[in-house]
């Protein structure tokens, strides 16, 4: 009984805390330099293993898609069932996966060290605001980038898939591209994409940066937080795909 | 209890005692479970949380850590406050952050970051941060932790000098009796949560009570055991593994 309650309990802190950060939001606008210092170090330096992953996800998809679809003499749409799987699926899905690893992790040490340092205790008695100075502008960081990360990811891989499929295996180039181009729908599977993204990156961050705020300020009170980001943020992330999945593509 | 304004009152006792917890009680970072804290006429605890900001902005903090950004350099850490509650132009404010620096003998340091400097030094650039705004009370915590003699003498000379010449409320919470009680002008003994020593550096020094000349003089026996209460080291080793 006791566990169930604490988790209760955790997760009311957890939805005040974020409806907090959302209320200091707008307060970010007269200082938006912190936003954009945060989105270099969530979104750019994340950046590098999203591309080397977005590459290889989409060569391993045409290389196991080509051998399936050549059975049936259907290799022509190798192109559109890459870019479907990347756009609809494996883009923000892996994206955000990896961003739990990369970005989440890193955002919940952060402000769990901060708050075992006394930082953030610091700037409450300077009079400042630390969910205003220090968490809405990584959580704002972090839900813009990860739609846009999830993106390059889906057009890296779709470029994996093309130097696999085209250059590789010999598929037709015109063949690959004219294919996506037909039948990808913009509004059905781009815009479902994205929205699944922004999905993930409000939920991602908005688990690190609770996770990192509400940690016992000890070493091993961070290191258990920055575990619990990578595994909830990856959980909340494969049970949200399903639901949004089921009501998308129903 | 009564801390008056414009003096400096050391507030001391045993590890564990609930001294810092008192200067977070202060400051409106902890809420009592009874009773009020007033500060300059005000119930902290029942102040808007705009109203306590406010508040904060004339209570400067040394925290025993320092609790410097360790993300920004030592010169941007003094003018965090300046450029957050002020609208001084840089330029002034480049003068008030070396003026606060080399009061604290470290005005060639400004460009380093947290992580370059020693334990001592970053509690000199965090005393110079809580000066930042020219407060009105300053709660020391553990200012002598960690410093080498030198600096030691300094700070203590600081903390009186600006206390007098600014005419600041100084609370020192620290152990260091030695240095503490040579710039006191109040003294308050804590233990086990209650006050058992209040008055005078002399009075205190002079006071009958064995538990505070326990406390003043390091003694290890007294009142106040030094041992952690408990069974004996001698039935300790005769009990063997059954103590774990």
């Amino acid at each position: 009984m006791k566990p169930i309650m604490t988790s209760i309990a955790r997760l009311g802190r957890g939805c005040i805390f974020l409806s907090k950060t959302l209320l200091a939001v707008p307060q970010l606008l007269p200082r938006f330099g912190l936003v954009v210092q945060q989105l270099h170090s969530v979104g750019v330096q994340t950046l590098l293993i999203i591309l080397v992953a977005g590459l290889f996800v989409g060569m391993v998809l045409a290389l196991q898609l080509y051998y399936t679809l050549n059975t049936f003499g259907a290799e022509d749409i190798l192109g559109l069932v890459v870019a479907l799987s990347l756009v609809r699926e494996l883009g923000p899905v892996v994206a955000a996966l990896l961003f739990a690893g990369r970005a989440g992790s890193a955002l919940t040490a952060e402000i769990g060290l901060m708050k075992a340092t006394e930082q953030l205790s610091g700037l409450e008695m300077m009079a400042v605001d630390p969910v205003e100075r220090v968490i809405a502008p990584r959580w704002l960081a972090g839900f813009i980038s990860m739609p846009l990360l999830a993106a390059i990811f889906s057009a890296v891989g779709i470029l994996g898939g093309y130097l696999v499929g085209v250059d590789l295996l010999g598929v037709d180039s015109g063949s690959f591209w004219s294919q996506i181009q037909d039948k990808v729908e913009f509004y059905d599977d781009v815009v479902n994409g994205i929205i699944k993204s922004v999905v993930f990156g409000f939920i991602v961050t908005w688990i690190a940066v609770f996770e990192g705020y509400d940690c016992i300020p000890t070493s091993e009170g961070v290191a258990r937080a920055t575990t619990r980001t990578v595994v909830h943020s990856s959980l909340a992330v494969l049970g949200m795909d399903f639901v949004l999945t089921a009501i998308m593509f129903q | 209890m009564d801390i008056h304004s414009g003096r400096i009152t050391a507030v001391m006792g045993p590890s564990g005692t609930g001294k810092t917890t008192l200067l977070k009680l202060i400051g409106g970072q902890l809420r009592p479970d009874q009773g009020e804290i007033l500060v300059d006429g005000q119930n902290v605890h029942q102040l808007k949380r705009s109203d306590l900001y406010r508040l904060r902005r004339k209570i400067g903090m040394l925290f025993q850590s320092g609790a410097l950004l360790t993300d920004i350099s030592v010169f941007d850490n003094i003018a965090f406050p300046m450029r957050e509650h002020t609208r001084l132009s840089e330029s002034m404010i480049r003068h008030l952050v070396l003026i606060k620096l080399q009061a604290v003998g470290l005005s060639t340091a400004s460009h380093l970051m947290p992580s370059e400097l020693s334990g001592g030094m970053a509690r000199r650039v965090a005393l110079a941060r809580a000066l930042a705004l020219d407060p009105m009370m300053i709660m020391y915590d553990e200012p002598f932790t960690g410093q080498d003699p030198i600096s030691l003498g300094v700070l203590v000379k600081l903390i009186r000098d600006t206390n007098h010449a600014l005419k600041l409320t100084s609370i020192v919470v620290s152990h260091d009796v030695e240095e503490t009680l040579s710039i006191a002008d109040d003294v308050k003994i804590i233990s086990e949560g209650k006050v058992v020593a209040d008055g005078s550096v002399d009075e205190v020094q002079h006071s009958g009570s064995a538990w505070v000349q326990q406390f003043v003089d390091g003694m290890a026996d007294g009142p106040v055991p030094f041992h952690y209460p408990g069974p004996s080291i001698g039935e300790l080793l005769m009990a063997g593994v059954k103590t774990r």
